[in-house]
């Protein structure tokens, strides 16, 4: 009760803040959300099932490119666009799933890296189609969804808190669900969950295409509400990235996730105004994450104050 | 008819026979004691009776079935629990959270609560079921193991050396428990401790170099010379 | 040019490839081999040989200015990589996950701390000698064979000297590994830790010099190669996959097996990019990278079962 309290809380908040925040921040707060939902999908396989992918950009462009090339091409609507966007996201990590799981630890990072890298490389390749590096700004068509126009501030706001809803509600309930309580325990000690009679490698797999799948959703609405596909979110710096937010806010908390993609967009964009180098920060911000707080801010927090935080 | 049976069980690593053509029954409800030297085979069989370990040749069958071909998760929903030499729970939950775990996979619903509890019960942790299971002392989480056990209902329990590191008065109770469980669940156990085999078991079975050396009940493995020269060697072979 | 001579262009170049690379992943093969560290902050030292070595040849002219910058930059860049080792890597206790999210953030570290003092410009530095060769070429003409001068086919005499150059600093690495003290305590560390401590092989030093060791072999293949390819803050990425590549092709940690993709991928890249476009060469290479790991995670010639 008091979970589910801090999570509609939250929401509520974030709604307030659509009436209250100057444009500056209403705009930035609208991206941060898309990008928490990322990190959301990111922190379900890594946070909670233990599996360090380093090739998640491939789904949230997976999603990105299903729905612009969509749009751009087969002149889908937004709403079609959308949904090929997500398609493509499940089935991609579908495959990746079934090759990548065939392994462990270390290569597991570096299977994920590598598809990750031949899928970049791909949309590179395709750049007749995909525009390559420039990308492609998504036609208005593709913006408007039931009636909205996505590329004005209000609706776009809206849009994204939706998407965050969606991801943070649904993260809530599959971690307390049964399913999710096995992913932990997997995350925990997998060869006992085994001798305990679950199939380990379903539930893995279960787990790396609904992580995959959210990720999609959230690459193929950013591309909407933000009105440009580029080949910049398929790149390893994607794929970095929601890791650099989980840990930071907290892997395995379900609020982690929004935390550190807060924390981390406002850090960057205070420090880019001093300098081009603003990767900097991310870099000192792993090794330090890494070397002193392990468990992130809301780890921290159910360490010291509350225990049964999701 | 034989709960488990295992015919002509091999397994090589890397040219050495580990297990050579082991054949074994467990009839229902009987405890059975496997001891054996270290690197005799034990575990290497017990892992492939449970699935853990693909045999290189020979053929296992549970009630019936052949399972030689069953991954482990499968043969545990056939009815196999197994709890595991050195002590392996989930060290960052809660006890419940670990019995709820073991459980799940015979009940859902209403019935879970009531069947935590009891397993937890039975071994005496019921007092402790909000702890997280990291924190607890070594003897208690060796009986939390045992409780994932019994909370599956298994038909075959497998107990790998369930008494090691564990006090005398521990050890008391855990044999009061598996006195309690005869009958009930056919119990495979793997154990050093030879006052806890001569005390619990109906049949013992030895096992040395890969084979199986003897099989008979506690009396009769105690008095067999063999036995005392390839496994209980020296003079202090009684007490071990 | 006709198919032959162009093959035989695409065989050089592919050589000089393939010897800075083998160089590159010696040194990523060490580290992971010795100390099951995942490096991935490796094509950044690869960077930092190569702007290191512009600045000396800026502050020293002439060929002596190269010749200090092949000294300086790997010794600089060991230096920094055992600063790294010390400071960073033995905190986490080596562990795999934590280590590689640790270089990663050592990456990005690097590298925008380059592009803050040294600039987003590519800069070239100068060849201390490079005198061109023309290659002849066989071809039948109307009265029997004769040697021709195909237009286009030909090297560079620094580039034969860079293939020459990478060969003797891989032997002089494999004498060190196989002769040399450290070299055996370096191979006892990588066969068995726990017994290596128990024998009284100070395993911490020896980590610190491995790091430091597989930073200057990438730092020195960059300053053979910085003459050709100029310096660039970005220029590290490529060489980390290619060295991932070649490590997981040769099998993980083994150096014969390294050394073996290296001449075959710096080849086979040499040879595809020049007939097929270099994206789609490097699709084919990623993915088989990923499927090698997958199915035979041994290597391609790697023995099986460790």
């Amino acid at each position: 009760m008091k979970v589910l309290a801090l999570h509609l809380g939250l929401l509520a908040l974030l709604l307030a803040a659509h009436f209250l925040l100057p444009a500056y921040h209403h705009g930035n707060l609208a991206r941060v959300m898309v990008l928490a939902s990322y990190a959301l999908a990111y922190n379900l396989l890594f946070g909670y099932t233990g599996l360090l992918s380093l090739g998640h950009a491939l789904f949230f462009a997976a999603g990105m490119y299903g729905m612009g090339l969509g749009v751009q091409h087969l002149g889908l609507g937004a709403g079609a666009g959308l949904l090929l966007g997500i398609a493509s996201g499940a089935v991609v990590s579908g495959l990746v799933a079934a090759l990548a799981l065939r392994t462990s630890g270390v290569a597991f990072m570096i299977v994920t890296l590598m598809f990750a890298q031949a899928g970049f490389l791909t949309i590179l390749h395709f750049g007749e189609w995909t525009r390559g590096d420039e990308g492609f700004v998504l036609v208005q068509a593709g913006r408007t969804l039931l009636g909205l126009d996505l590329s004005a501030p209000g609706p776009r706001y809206l849009a994204a808190l939706a998407l965050f809803s969606v991801c943070l509600l649904l993260s809530l309930a599959l971690v307390r669900a049964p399913f999710g309580r096995v992913l932990v325990a997997i995350r925990e000690n997998e060869e006992r969950v085994r001798m305990l009679g679950y199939d380990t490698q379903a539930h893995r797999f279960a787990a790396m295409v609904a992580s995959g799948t959210m990720a999609a959703a959230a690459g193929a609405v950013y591309g909407m509400l933000f009105g440009y596909v580029g080949a910049t979110f398929a790149s390893v710096q994607y794929s970095i990235l929601p890791l650099l937010w989980v840990l930071l806010g907290g892997a395995g908390t379900v609020l982690g996730p929004f935390i550190g993609t807060l924390f981390m967009f406002y850090l960057i964009d205070l420090s880019s105004g001093l300098t081009t180098a603003y990767m900097l920060i991310a870099g000192v911000a792993l090794v330090a994450l890494t070397l002193f707080a392990p468990q992130g801010i809301m780890g921290e927090v159910r360490r010291r104050l509350w225990r049964g935080l999701p | 008819m034989s709960l488990l049976s295992v015919r002509g069980l091999t397994r090589d690593f890397d040219g050495l026979r580990a297990v050579d053509g082991v054949d074994f029954d467990l009839t229902p409800g009987e405890v059975r004691a496997l001891i054996g030297p270290n690197g005799a085979g034990k575990t290497t069989l017990v892992g492939m009776i449970a699935g853990r370990i693909v045999p290189s040749s020979g053929r296992v069958t549970f009630d019936g079935r052949d399972i030689t071909r069953l991954p482990a998760h499968r043969r545990m929903r056939l009815g196999m629990a197994y709890t595991f030499q050195i002590t392996s729970i989930f060290a960052g939950l809660s006890v419940s959270e670990n019995v709820t775990l073991a459980a799940r996979r015979r009940v859902r619903g209403a019935g879970l609560a009531g069947a935590v509890t009891q397993a937890l019960t039975r071994v005496g942790l019921e007092g402790r079921a909000d702890q997280v299971a990291g924190d607890l002392a070594y003897g208690h989480q060796r009986l939390l193991e045992i409780a994932m056990g019994l909370v599956q209902r298994p038909r075959l329990l497998i107990l790998d050396e369930p008494t090691q590191g564990l006090s005398d008065g521990e050890i008391a109770g855990f044999q009061d428990l598996v006195r309690d469980l005869a009958g009930e669940v056919t119990i495979l156990l793997i154990e050093h401790n030879m006052a806890v085999v001569m005390a619990l078991a109906h049949r013992v079975t030895v096992m040395a170099a890969g084979h199986i050396l003897a099989e008979g009940t506690p009396a009769e493995i105690h008095a067999n010379r063999a036995v005392q020269a390839a496994y209980l060697g020296g003079t202090d072979a009684a007490d071990r | 040019m006709e198919f032959g001579p162009h093959l035989m262009l695409a065989t050089l170049e592919g050589a000089v490839t393939a010897a800075v690379l083998a160089l590159t992943a010696a040194g990523l093969s060490l580290v992971f081999g010795v100390m099951r560290v995942v490096n991935i902050a490796h094509g950044e030292f690869f960077m930092l040989g190569a702007v290191l070595a512009w600045w000396v040849t800026q502050a020293v002219a002439g060929p002596w200015g190269f010749a200090l910058a092949l000294v300086i930059a790997p010794l600089l860049v060991g230096a920094l990589a055992v600063v790294a080792d010390v400071t960073i890597l033995k905190r986490l206790s080596y562990d795999p996950e934590r280590t590689i999210v640790a270089t990663i953030g050592l990456l990005y570290i690097l590298q925008q701390l380059t592009l803050m003092t040294y600039g987003p410009d590519a800069r070239p530095v100068v060849a201390p000698f490079n005198t061109r060769i023309a290659l002849p070429w066989l071809e039948r003409g109307a009265d029997g064979w004769a040697l021709i001068w195909p237009w286009g086919l030909g090297t560079t005499t620094y580039k034969l000297a860079v293939i020459g150059a990478a060969a003797a600093v891989l032997c002089a690495l494999w004498l060190f590994l196989a002769r040399t003290r450290a070299g055996l305590v370096m191979r006892a560390t990588q066969a068995d830790r726990e017994m290596a401590t128990a024998f009284g092989v100070p395993v911490e030093r020896v980590y610190a010099l491995t790091f430091g060791l597989g930073a200057a072999l990438a730092a020195l293949a960059a300053v053979l190669i910085v003459p050709i390819q100029q310096a660039h803050y970005l220029m590290g990425a490529d060489p980390l996959l290619l060295s991932f590549i070649v490590v997981i092709i040769g099998g993980l940690g083994s150096l014969p097996g390294t050394l073996v993709a290296a001449v075959l991928i710096g080849l086979s890249d040499g040879i595809i990019s020049v007939f097929f476009s270099p994206t789609l060469a490097k699709i084919l290479a990623t993915l088989l990278v990923a499927l090698v790991l997958v199915f035979r995670p041994q290597g391609l010639f790697g023995a099986r079962g460790r």
